[in-house]
């Protein structure tokens, strides 16, 4: 992708109020993707993610620029893209009527398969992601986990040689989140499928990504490999204390403290070099500053951190 | 670096089938109340009608076995259908049809066909009932296997632009409510009551020339020259509803 911006003309305000300004979902983003490469678009709501995918799956007609996907131009062809790739987007409302099976199959006979092959690939990927025992069932019947992992599923039915998933695991738990992963890994390992992936979830992006471009308000803040991007923030950790009590301010390691974290109600967050943290976490852990304490953790960078020290403004990330 | 093989497209006939097959599953499972009520509810006018219109194949009695009938097309393929799509494009569910490499013509068509032939039982039911209620002559009821998939392509391809064009899912809500209340209003009365301008009305409503091809079949000897011209405006019709319906779902689902 090279270029790329779109904007939306700015939404109707209420009569008197200022006209609301135009909006810029996507700024000027280039990015390279290898083949083969499961690369991720983390960044908190808003930030112009789905956008950027819808963009690079034909949904979205940009502004400007370019977006060259395995040697076809998609601004020019976007009629291509469904021949390229398959799209997981974020809403099921097209298959919610329709049995998980049936689900499945239809989207594989849509992606050009045979109703042999279909019924085949069904069965597998039903097989693969444990889906068996709601395979009956209507989507709109399902949990809110499972019903994503239905439309994994059929994201998953008939072979592509690119996957563009937009936050797969949203509302899954952590086996079915694993399953997915692993239909992922198995794909790239497999068959040399490239992955884009939207996650706002920084365990998923440390899993399963090889390389991740942080987005923030429509840019590109940082595109790095998950270990790179950390290396940025250097050797920072971040401590986070959870007070049961009014902590003792009176103290002077304690005010020093409150004065360089970010407070939310009763927990602090600090981001510190881990000699200072160390001294901290002795200050917090002896006199009336323990008796007030109620938790305390301390953990190197994750994305989140980055995603902070790079000048990202939402705290949207999701961590577990 | 040489471009990577597209993978085939699918054509017009295979994605119409599974869209078709999938759409009827799924009308299976969560529409058949439904189509309980459309029955009933034209059942229901049938009896109320009765009491001011005499049996036998009079012309009013006709027009309202016909229009009842007819309805029960327009209650599925215009009013839900109309619904169907206007929450599917509000939802962003027409993405998923968007990215599979399917021309858009199966997708509106599939959809339409699946929402016309759902109503067949509801509509031979409803004749059926009428021709009995009515002392009407039931033999060229097999007229019907021509005017619902005619009359069914031309309401259900309405129904889809209206719920494909409308800019809000309440607006394709009501806009296939009024459509609904128009086929009713139009279609059960009997067409030399209505006022001159109302006339004009019905002359523009497809279902119109559905319910009048079954109103001259219902007699004992009818003019089929007659039921053939209105099925050939009905099927003109329906082909132009379609094309309009196939060219709202390209222009909603590509941006």
């Amino acid at each position: 992708m090279r270029g790329l911006t779109k904007t939306y003309p700015g939404g109707r305000r209420p009569r008197g109020a200022p006209p609301a300004g135009p909006v810029t979902a996507s700024r000027d983003i280039a990015l390279d993707i290898a083949r083969g490469e499961v690369f991720g678009l983390l960044g908190p709501n808003g930030a112009g993610k789905t956008t950027l995918v819808r963009q690079l799956t034909g949904l979205l007609r940009p502004d400007a620029g370019s977006v060259t996907l395995l040697g076809h131009d998609l601004v020019r062809h976007p009629r291509r893209a469904p021949r390229l790739l398959a799209y997981l987007g974020q809403e099921s409302t097209a298959l919610d009527e329709l049995t998980v099976a049936l689900a499945i199959e239809t989207t594989a006979r849509l992606r050009g398969l045979d109703a042999d092959v279909a019924r085949r690939e069904r069965e597998a990927v039903v097989e693969e992601l444990d889906l068996a025992a709601v395979a009956a069932r209507p989507l709109k019947r399902l949990s809110g986990g499972q019903r994503r992992l239905a439309c994994v599923a059929a994201a998953l039915a008939g072979r592509r040689p690119v996957l563009v998933l937009d936050e797969p695991t949203a509302g899954m738990d952590p086996v079915a989140r694993r399953a997915v992963w692993a239909a992922i890994d198995r794909r790239r390992a497999c068959d040399g499928t490239t992955v884009v992936l939207v996650t706002h979830n920084v365990i998923e992006a440390e899993t399963v990504l090889d390389r991740v471009a942080v987005l923030d308000a429509g840019r590109v803040i940082a595109c790095d490999t998950p270990g790179g991007l950390k290396a940025l923030v250097g050797t920072d950790v971040r401590l986070e204390l959870v007070w049961r009590d009014e902590p003792p301010l009176g103290e002077p390691e304690i005010a020093a403290l409150r004065a360089a974290a970010t407070v939310a109600g009763r927990r602090w967050t600090l981001r510190l070099p881990a000699d200072r943290a160390r001294e901290a976490v002795a200050a917090v852990t002896a006199g009336p500053a323990f008796a007030a304490l109620d938790d305390f953790t301390l953990a190197t960078p994750s994305l989140e951190d980055v995603y902070l020290a790079l000048g990202g403004r939402g705290a949207g990330l999701e961590r577990s | 670096m040489s471009a990577h093989p597209l993978a085939p497209g699918v054509g017009v006939w295979p994605a119409l089938g599974a869209v078709y097959r999938a759409q009827l599953s799924r009308a299976r499972v969560a529409r058949i109340p439904l189509l309980f009520v459309a029955t009933f509810q034209s059942i229901g006018i049938m009896i109320l009608m009765r009491g001011v219109v005499d049996g036998g194949d009079g012309e009013e009695a006709r027009a309202v076995v016909a229009g009842s009938a007819v309805l029960v097309v327009a209650f599925v393929a215009l009013n839900l259908l109309a619904q169907y799509f206007g929450q599917l494009r509000a939802a962003g569910g027409l993405d998923h049809y968007a990215t599979l490499p399917v021309p858009a013509a199966a997708v509106a068509l599939g959809t339409a066909a699946a929402y016309a032939s759902f109503t067949v039982p509801g509509v031979v039911v409803t004749a059926v009932a009428g021709g009995l209620l009515y002392q009407l002559p039931l033999g060229g009821l097999w007229v019907l296997l021509a005017v619902v998939p005619l009359a069914g392509a031309a309401l259900a391809g309405l129904g889809a632009a209206l719920g494909l064009l409308a800019p809000r899912a309440e607006l394709a809500t009501l806009c296939g409510q009024l459509g609904m209340s128009a086929a009713l209003l139009l279609g059960v009365l009997p067409e030399g009551r209505l006022p001159e301008p109302v006339r004009l009305l019905r002359d523009l409503l497809p279902s119109s020339y559905g319910v009048d091809a079954l109103a001259v079949a219902l007699v004992p000897r009818p003019d089929w020259g007659s039921v053939v011209a209105n099925l050939a405006v009905c099927a003109g019709v329906g082909a132009a509803a379609l094309a309009l319906a196939t060219w709202a779902y390209r222009r909603a689902a590509l941006r």
